[in-house]
C-alpha cells in the first residue's frame, strides 16, 4: 500500500493532464463550429462538446478506454476489426523475432567469449550495428524478402525485431558468460575439464541472472520492432497496421486503441518473461 | 573476369583476411592500441569486399541488393541531396529532439529526486512507459505539430524522456551513504551536495542515459518522416526511393544514417571518457 499510493498518485495526476488536454486541444474545433453556426458558446457548454467527438484532436481517456474495450471484447477474436486478433499477429511476430535474437545473441556471445579474435574483430561491429536506425533498413528488408520470393511480412517483421533484440541478449550473455571468477575456472582446469564442460557446468549457470536480466529488455525491443516493422511497411495486420490505418483514415480513436493494446501486450511480455526467470530460478535451484 | 573467379577471390580475401585476424588477436600486437583498431577494421573491410564478390560473383540483381562499389559512387554523385536530407532529419529532428528530451528529463529527474513521493510514483511508470513502444506515437504528433521537422522533434522528445529519465534518477541515487554523510558533516547544503557530490557521481548513468537516446533519436525522426513530411528527409527519401526502386539511393540514405549514429554515438562516448575519466570502465 505505501508504495502503490505514490504511483496511483502520479496516474491520476496523468489522467487529470490528460482531461485537461482534451479540453484545450479540442475545443478549437467546437468553438469553429459554433462560429460557423454564427453562435457563441460559454465554457460549461463547450467542455462537455470536447468529451464526445468523433474525431477528436486529443481524445479524453474515457473515449480511448471505450474504444479499447470494443476492440478487446466487442468483437469476435477472429475479426479483422478485433485487437485481440491484431495483438495476436504482432505478438506472433514478436516472438519469432524475440526467439531469433536470443539465439544470435547467446551464439554470438558464446563466440566472443571462447575465441578472442570473435571478441576483437565482432563486438566493435555489434556496438555500431545498434547505431544504425533500423527503420531505415525496414523498407528495404520488405523489399529484398519479397524479391526473394518470401511471402508475407512475418519474415521481414522476425528480422527487423531481432535486429533490435539481439543487442541486448548479447551484452548481457559476454558479461554472464565471464562471470565467473579465475578461482572457479581454475578449480575447472584442475578436474580437467574440457571448453566445452567448462561452457555448460560452469559459464552458462553463472550466466543465468544476466540472461534473465536482458530478456526482460529484449522482449521490450522485439515489440518495437515488430511495431516499426508493421508501421511503415504497409502491413494490413497487427497492432502497427493499426495504428498506421488510424492516422490514415484521420480516426485517431483506433490509433489510440492499437497504442494502448500494444502498452497491454508489452506488460503481458515483461511480466511472463519474469514469471519464466522465477520458474527458471527454482528449477536451477535459487533460493526465493 | 568471370563471376566464379570473382566469388572465388572474395572467399580467399575472407579466409587470409580471418588467419591475419587470428594471429594479430592472439599475438602480441592484439594488445596494443592499434592491433585494437586494425582487427575490427579490417573485419569490416572484409565484409564489404565478400558484400561486394557474392553480388558480382552470383550476378546478384541491383535492385535486391547494390554492391558497395555502385552505393558508393551514388553518395558521390548526389551529396548535394544527402546533405539536404540530413540537414532535415538529423541536425533539425533528432538532434532538436535529442536536445529538448533530454534536458527536461534531467530537470524531471532532478526535481524528483528533490521529492520523494513524486520518485516513488514517477520511476515505476518510467520504467513501464520506457519499454512501450513509443513509437506508436508518431502517427498522433505528426498529426498535431505538421509535416516540418516539429513533428518529428516532438516524437524524439516522446521516445528519448523516459529513459533518460529512469538513468538520471538511477544515478542521481548512486553515490554512497558514507559519501553524503561527509558532505552532511562539511554542512554542506542541498545544491551544494548535488553539485559538487551527486551530479559527478551520476555522470556514468546520464551518458549511459545519453547514449540510449541518441540512438532512439535517429529512429524516432525517420519513422515520424514515413507518416508525413515535406519533400526532403531521409525517411522521405528512403521511402520514396523504394517505391521507384531505386535502390542505391536508398542505400546510400542508410550509409547517411549508419554514419550520422556512429558518428553521434562516437561523440557522446568521447564526451563521456573526458567527464567521467574517474570511472573504473573508463580507465585502463
Amino acid at each position: 500500500m505505501m508504495r502503490a499510493l505514490p504511483v496511483l498518485t502520479v496516474l491520476l495526476a496523468l489522467v487529470a493532464i490528460w482531461y485537461l488536454g482534451a479540453v484545450w486541444m479540442n475545443s478549437a474545433w467546437v468553438y469553429d463550429q459554433a462560429a460557423r453556426n454564427g453562435q457563441t458558446v460559454t465554457l460549461a457548454e463547450v467542455i462537455p462538446q470536447t468529451m464526445a467527438q468523433d474525431r477528436p484532436l486529443l481524445p479524453p481517456p474515457h473515449q480511448v478506454a471505450a474504444k479499447l474495450w470494443e476492440g478487446l471484447a466487442g468483437q469476435a477474436v477472429t475479426s479483422k476489426r478485433s485487437l485481440v486478433y491484431h495483438g495476436f499477429v504482432t505478438f506472433r511476430g514478436t516472438m519469432a523475432g524475440f526467439a531469433l535474437g536470443i539465439v544470435l545473441g547467446v551464439g554470438l556471445a558464446m563466440a566472443i567469449v571462447r575465441f578472442r579474435v570473435m571478441d576483437m574483430s565482432v563486438m566493435p561491429w555489434a556496438i555500431i550495428s545498434q547505431t544504425i536506425p533500423i527503420v531505415a533498413i525496414a523498407p528495404m528488408i520488405l523489399v529484398v524478402s519479397n524479391q526473394l520470393g518470401i511471402q508475407g511480412r512475418e519474415v521481414p517483421k522476425a528480422i527487423i525485431a531481432s535486429y533490435l533484440s539481439f543487442f541486448p541478449v548479447l551484452v548481457s550473455m559476454v558479461k554472464g558468460l565471464r562471470a565467473p571468477d579465475q578461482m572457479q575456472l581454475d578449480l575447472l582446469k584442475t578436474w580437467g575439464a574440457s571448453e566445452a564442460q567448462t561452457f555448460a557446468r560452469l559459464r552458462i549457470p553463472a550466466s543465468m541472472p544476466y540472461f534473465f536480466a536482458s530478456l526482460k529488455v529484449a522482449v521490450a525491443a522485439a515489440l518495437v520492432g515488430t511495431i516499426v516493422g508493421e508501421l511503415p511497411t504497409g502491413a494490413v495486420e497487427g497492432l502497427g497496421a493499426r495504428m498506421l490505418l488510424g492516422s490514415q483514415y484521420g480516426e485517431p480513436l483506433i490509433t489510440w486503441a492499437a497504442l494502448f493494446a500494444s502498452a497491454i501486450l508489452a506488460g503481458i511480455l515483461i511480466l511472463a518473461v519474469a514469471l519464466a526467470e522465477r520458474l527458471a530460478g527454482r528449477a536451477m535451484g535459487v533460493r526465493a | 573476369m568471370s563471376g566464379g573467379m570473382i566469388l572465388a577471390l572474395a572467399l580467399l580475401f575472407w579466409a587470409a583476411a580471418w588467419a591475419v585476424n587470428t594471429v594479430v588477436a592472439g599475438g602480441p600486437i592484439g594488445r596494443t592500441r592499434a592491433g585494437r583498431i586494425f582487427v575490427p577494421a579490417l573485419f569490416g573491410v572484409t565484409l564489404l569486399v565478400l558484400w561486394e564478390g557474392i553480388v558480382r560473383g552470383l550476378g546478384v540483381s541491383a535492385v535486391i541488393l547494390p554492391p558497395p562499389s555502385a552505393i558508393a559512387a551514388k553518395i558521390a554523385e548526389s551529396t548535394g541531396l544527402l546533405w539536404a536530407d540530413f540537414v532535415q532529419t538529423v541536425l533539425k529532428g533528432a538532434l532538436s529532439g535529442f536536445l529538448i528530451g533530454t534536458a527536461a528529463a534531467f530537470v524531471t529527474a532532478v526535481i524528483c529526486d528533490r521529492v520523494p513521493f513524486l520518485r516513488a510514483g514517477l520511476l515505476p511508470v518510467g520504467n513501464f512507459v520506457a519499454a512501450l513502444p513509443i513509437v506508436g506515437l508518431a502517427p498522433i504528433l505528426v498529426m498535431w505539430f505538421g509535416f516540418g521537422w516539429q513533428s518529428k522533434a516532438a516524437v524524439v522528445v516522446a521516445m528519448v524522456f523516459f529513459p533518460m529519465l529512469i538513468n538520471v534518477v538511477a544515478g542521481l541515487a548512486a553515490s554512497d551513504r558514507m559519501q553524503r554523510d561527509l558532505m552532511a558533516t562539511w554542512g554542506a547544503s542541498y545544491w551544494q551536495g548535488l553539485w559538487k557530490l551527486r551530479l559527478p557521481a551520476a555522470m556514468p548513468f546520464v551518458f549511459n542515459g545519453l547514449k540510449i537516446a541518441a540512438s532512439l533519436a535517429l529512429i524516432g525522426a525517420i519513422v515520424a518522416e514515413y507518416f508525413g513530411s515535406p519533400v526532403v528527409g531521409m525517411g522521405f527519401r528512403i521511402s520514396t526511393a523504394v517505391g521507384v526502386l531505386n535502390i542505391e539511393l536508398v542505400w546510400a540514405e542508410i550509409a547517411v544514417a549508419a554514419l550520422a549514429g556512429s558518428a553521434f554515438y562516437g561523440l557522446i562516448a568521447l564526451i563521456e571518457k573526458g567527464v567521467t575519466f574517474w570511472h573504473p570502465s573508463q580507465r585502463n
